[in-house]
Formats: C-alpha cells, sequence, structure tokens
C-alpha cells in the first residue's frame, strides 16, 4: 500500500470541535487539565469563552455537562479514554445515560497506543464499560476523516455518545470528499466471500494490510469498518457472516466486552454458520514501551489478522 | 413574612410530611427520616423561593432544583404534588411497578423534576453545571440543590463546590441538610465531616447556618443568598431527622424504613392533630 498522509484522531477531534463550534453557538466543550493532549485546546483558542475548564476532577465534570446540557447546551466533555470511560463510569452512567442527557464524551488516549505512559493509562475496557450503558452511542473512528464525520455526527445525534479517538498518527485512508458516514452503519472498504475482517478504530488500517496480504496468497478478504462499536450494523455482520462464514474482528481493546463478543453475539443468536476468531488485547494489562513496536507485541497487527483468518 | 405566610408554611410543610408517610407506607420502603427533616425546606422552596410554575413545568427560564439527596424523593413528591405539578394520589404509587414516581428522582417521568439523582455527590455537580450553562446562556434563572450530611462524604461534592466556586457561581445555592444521622449511625461516628460551614467557607462559599425548620431563617438565609455577589451561597441547616413524627425523630432506624399499618396510622395521627392545631390558631 503506498504511503499516506498520517494524523491522529485525537487531533482531527480538537480540529472538528473548532470547525464545528463555528456553526453551532450551542456547543461547549468541558475538560480536565489535558487540553494539549486531547485536542480541545484547539477549540480553546478559537472559542475560549465556551471552552470550560474543570480541573483534574473527571467525575465532577461529567455530571457538569449532564446540567449543561440539561440547560440545553450540547457539551462535549474531554478527558482520556481511562478517566473519561473509567473512573467516570458512574457519573456517565447515572446522570447522563440514565436521564438519557445530550453528552459528547470525547475520550483521547484509547487502547495500548497510548505507548510509553504504560498500563495505567491504556484504557482497552471502554467499549466494554460505555456499550454495556442503555442509549450509549460508542462510535471509534478509524482515521482523522471519519473522527471528523463522527464528530458532527454526534453533535447532530441527540442523546449521549462515546467517542474513542487515538493518541498516535495513523494513515488517513478516507477521501474527505466522498466519505459519508452514519451511526449505526459499517463501512464495506473491500470486497471478498473466503473471510470477512470486521475492525474498528487503528485496526481498520491493519485489515486492510492484512487484506492485501491475503490477496497476494489468493484469499479474498472483505474488510469492514465498524465505527459504530454501538449501535452495531447488525444487518453488515449478518452479511458477512452468510456469505464468507468466517469473520475475524480485530479492534485495540480487550477481547472481552468490545466489538469482538458484541459480532459474536449477533452471529450466535443469528443461527448462520459462521465461525469468529477475535483479534484484539488477550484479558492482560499494557505496559510503556513506544507505540508501534507495542500494538505488534500485543497482537494488534496486519500479521496477526492474517494469522487468525487462516486459523479459521 | 407575616404570621399568616408562615402559619400557611407551617399548614402545608404538615401535609408535605402527610405525603412522605402516605407514599413510604403505600409503597412499603423508602427514605421518611430524611425526607421530614427537609420537609420545611421543600416547603419553603417550592412555595415562597423557587421561580417555577406547574402548568409549564419545562419552562427554559425557570429556577431549578436538584435533589441531590436523592434517596428522600418522597418529601420532593410530596412538595411538587401539593404545589400542583401532579396529582396528590399520584403519591400512593411510590416505588409501583408502571408509577412515574421512582424511587429515587427521575427528571424524565415526574413532572417538576430538574435532574434524575439518587447516587450520592452527583447532583451536586449537575446542579453546578447547570448554573454555569445559565450564566454562558445569559439567563437569571437560579440553581438550588439539596445535599444531605452524610453525602457530604463523597469527594465528588467537594469537586463541585471547587467548580462553583472558581466560576463565582453565585446563581447557585447548596443547602445541607445537616440532621446528623446517616444510615450506619451518627454522621460524626460514621465520618466525622467536622465544621461544614468552615469547610464550605474555606472552599470560597458565603455560608449561613440556620435552623432548617424555621421560615424566617430560610428568608432571611436566601435573601442574603439573592445580594451575595461573585461567589457561591451555602446553607447549613440544623434539623431533627425524622421531624413531625414523635417515633422517628432523631432515629437512625427510620432512615430508609417504611411505617407498617400500625405506625402508618399513629405517624397520622400526629400529623393531623398537628395540622388542626394550625388551622385552630
Amino acid at each position: 500500500m503506498s504511503e499516506v498522509k498520517k494524523m491522529a484522531t485525537r487531533d482531527a477531534y480538537g480540529q472538528a470541535l473548532a470547525k464545528l463550534g463555528a456553526e453551532k453557538t450551542d456547543l461547549v466543550v468541558f475538560e480536565a487539565d489535558l487540553a494539549a493532549a486531547t485536542k480541545t485546546g484547539v477549540f480553546r483558542k478559537a472559542f475560549p469563552e465556551r471552552h470550560f475548564e474543570c480541573g483534574i476532577a473527571e467525575g465532577n465534570m461529567m455530571a457538569v455537562a449532564a446540567g449543561a446540557a440539561s440547560m440545553g447546551l450540547v457539551p462535549f466533555a474531554s478527558s482520556f479514554a481511562m478517566f473519561a470511560a473509567g473512573r467516570a463510569f458512574e457519573q456517565v452512567r447515572n446522570s447522563i445515560g440514565y436521564p438519557h442527557l445530550n453528552v459528547k464524551i470525547g475520550a483521547t488516549h484509547g487502547g495500548i497506543s497510548v505507548g510509553e505512559d504504560g498500563a495505567s493509562h491504556q484504557c482497552c475496557e471502554d467499549f466494554a464499560l460505555m456499550r454495556s450503558i442503555p442509549g450509549m452511542v460508542v462510535l471509534c473512528p478509524s482515521d482523522a476523516v471519519e473522527a471528523e464525520a463522527a464528530v458532527r455526527a454526534a453533535y447532530e445525534h441527540v442523546g449521549p455518545v462515546y467517542l474513542r479517538f487515538g493518541r498516535l498518527a495513523i494513515p488517513v485512508f478516507h477521501d474527505e470528499n466522498k466519505f459519508k458516514f452514519e451511526i449505526g452503519k459499517g463501512e464495506t472498504l473491500t470486497e471478498g466471500t473466503d473471510v470477512a475482517i470486521i475492525a474498528t478504530g487503528l485496526m481498520v488500517y491493519e485489515a486492510l494490510e492484512a487484506a492485501e496480504a491475503l490477496k497476494a496468497e489468493g484469499v479474498q478478504a472483505r474488510v469492514i469498518n465498524m465505527c459504530s462499536v454501538k449501535p452495531l450494523d447488525e444487518a453488515l455482520v449478518l452479511k458477512a457472516a452468510r456469505e464468507c462464514g468466517r469473520i475475524v474482528t480485530a479492534e485495540e481493546h480487550s477481547i472481552i466486552g468490545g466489538l469482538g463478543e458484541a459480532v459474536c453475539a449477533v452471529v450466535a443468536e443469528s443461527g448462520v454458520p459462521c465461525k469468529v476468531k477475535r483479534v484484539g488485547v488477550n484479558d492482560e494489562f499494557g505496559h510503556s514501551g513506544p507505540a508501534v513496536p507495542l500494538l505488534k507485541q500485543f497482537g494488534l497487527s496486519a500479521e496477526n489478522i492474517c494469522k487468525a483468518a487462516k486459523e479459521l | 413574612m407575616t404570621e399568616l405566610e408562615k402559619k400557611d408554611l407551617a399548614v402545608k410543610a404538615t401535609k408535605v410530611r402527610m405525603g412522605i408517610i402516605e407514599g413510604t407506607h403505600a409503597a412499603k420502603a423508602g427514605h421518611p427520616g430524611g425526607s421530614l427533616s427537609a420537609a420545611d425546606m421543600f416547603t419553603y422552596l417550592y412555595f415562597k423561593e423557587l421561580r417555577v410554575d406547574p402548568a409549564d413545568p419545562k419552562n427554559p427560564d425557570r429556577d431549578r432544583f436538584v435533589l441531590s439527596k436523592g434517596h428522600t424523593a418522597p418529601g420532593l413528591y410530596a412538595a411538587l404534588a401539593l404545589r400542583g405539578f401532579f396529582p396528590w394520589e399520584d403519591l400512593l404509587t411510590l416505588r409501583q411497578i408502571g408509577s412515574h414516581l421512582q424511587g429515587h428522582p427521575n427528571m424524565n417521568l415526574t413532572p417538576g423534576v430538574d435532574m434524575s439523582t439518587g447516587s450520592l455527590g452527583q447532583g451536586v455537580s449537575c446542579a453546578a453545571g447547570m448554573a454555569k450553562a445559565a450564566k454562558y446562556m445569559g439567563k437569571t434563572c437560579r440553581v438550588y440543590t439539596l445535599l444531605g450530611d452524610g453525602e457530604i462524604e463523597e469527594g465528588e461534592v467537594w469537586e463541585a463546590f471547587m467548580f462553583a466556586a472558581h466560576y463565582k457561581l453565585d446563581n447557585f445555592v447548596a443547602i445541607v441538610d445537616k440532621n446528623g444521622l446517616q444510615i450506619d449511625g451518627p454522621t460524626k461516628d460514621v465520618m466525622d465531616s467536622g465544621d461544614i460551614a468552615a469547610k464550605m467557607r474555606a472552599f470560597g462559599f458565603e455560608v449561613m447556618e440556620i435552623n432548617g425548620h424555621d421560615f424566617d431563617e430560610m428568608e432571611a438565609a436566601f435573601q442574603k443568598a439573592k445580594e451575595t455577589k461573585g461567589k457561591p451561597f451555602g446553607i447549613v441547616m440544623h434539623t431533627v431527622k425524622g421531624t413531625g413524627v414523635s417515633y422517628m425523630t432523631n432515629s437512625v432506624e427510620w432512615h430508609g424504613k417504611a411505617p407498617n399499618d400500625a405506625e402508618y396510622e399513629i405517624a397520622m395521627g400526629e400529623l393531623n392533630a398537628h395540622l388542626a392545631e394550625l388551622e385552630a390558631k
């Protein structure tokens, strides 16, 4: 695959907020002392009067955002995934999810690719936590173009949305002039009926690379980008199950409770005969190191997707 | 406040207490103790202080009230019903399947409820967020929240207090119901919160300590709250848990227990007698 431009989805998040903020005056941002890292600082520069610093108090921030949403504003509340979904889980569950308030949670630094900060900051549990909240939409964009589109879709959606962005600069492979995004819809990137690879976040590009490698060996892989972890595009999953009979899921998340299990549930309950293999973090904590080798070490790679595909 | 106004509030507060007993008795569950300690405050808020309209409960410019100590919903519900937000008879459906009156307040089900609460420490944050939003939006509405003195053991309460002071939320009033009792016993034994007023002052609040069963003192505190600029206002109200029902008074046992039929008769007898006494004045 040819060299493509790289950008972290967190950067796209900051830019999307600033762009959208120019159009929507009810869009406000709450931040927990990480504006330079979550990139809400980009929004703060453009709209300082609408960027509310909450200090290092993520639980309070989520409930504050809920209160602001109840007044008619559309808050984006930001922190690292670990603290947004983890530390503030109960505030998100009870003060945002239960009353179904219109809060968008912009969680950056999801997954192993946080890198050097290590396991304490490498959140691989956020899909599991957020998926379990009734009415919560969970999105994990695969590149900068999709990230911007997801921010816009989250704003337009009435109700709580969890957006997971990454720290690492990753290839931008979508064409922003043609790309259309819809919550609850997957995107078929390559056609094939030998195996389907259903991936989310930075694993989508790995899936595309895996498909290339498999093609060289005569295996036609269908790559599906599943940014919308919840609601899941069940029809697209079942179509893949019926037409391919083999599915590999790929996510930068624990194999417990994430996209892989969501796909397994849909396939198992459908009665469609289909084998599934989950590529993800195998029930273990991460550790420090540069992101790229770390991802490989934890099996979050095109090679490992190929291996899983061949094992099916 | 005139004697007539005070008498009227006392009558209403007694009716709110009857609503609390009616609801928890019918539900065979719920939290009468802390509902009764705050019954006078619920009454004052809904009949004197809050700019709210039962005919237009979602008016965007209304004052907001967040019951951060959400388990005392029976007291809030009784005040809302008495104020006309929904029929008084609904109180008998408390905690029943199909009722809009959940065990803890739900803003999407019950007219007049401004925030879903129940998990302690969160309502106060929501209220601070409302006050911050109101300021940003240029609204003149005020936001009130009621906390328990056990609830303030939650660290989030102090995060919210810091936020309110940092943003100079002078449209925000945090009321602490200091009844001195929580589930496991006297608050000073479970986790001594010490001088709550001093702590709130240290966090940047203007604070008044009042008798939470005295309407004159409430009026003075809310007046001072409106005059206070550039900082949030705190009211530490000293109350007696279970006030109005003899056997519930100052008793840990009645934090979260409903009266049985015999206990219900005694409570309603006492409250009816008190009501007759007030009305005869």
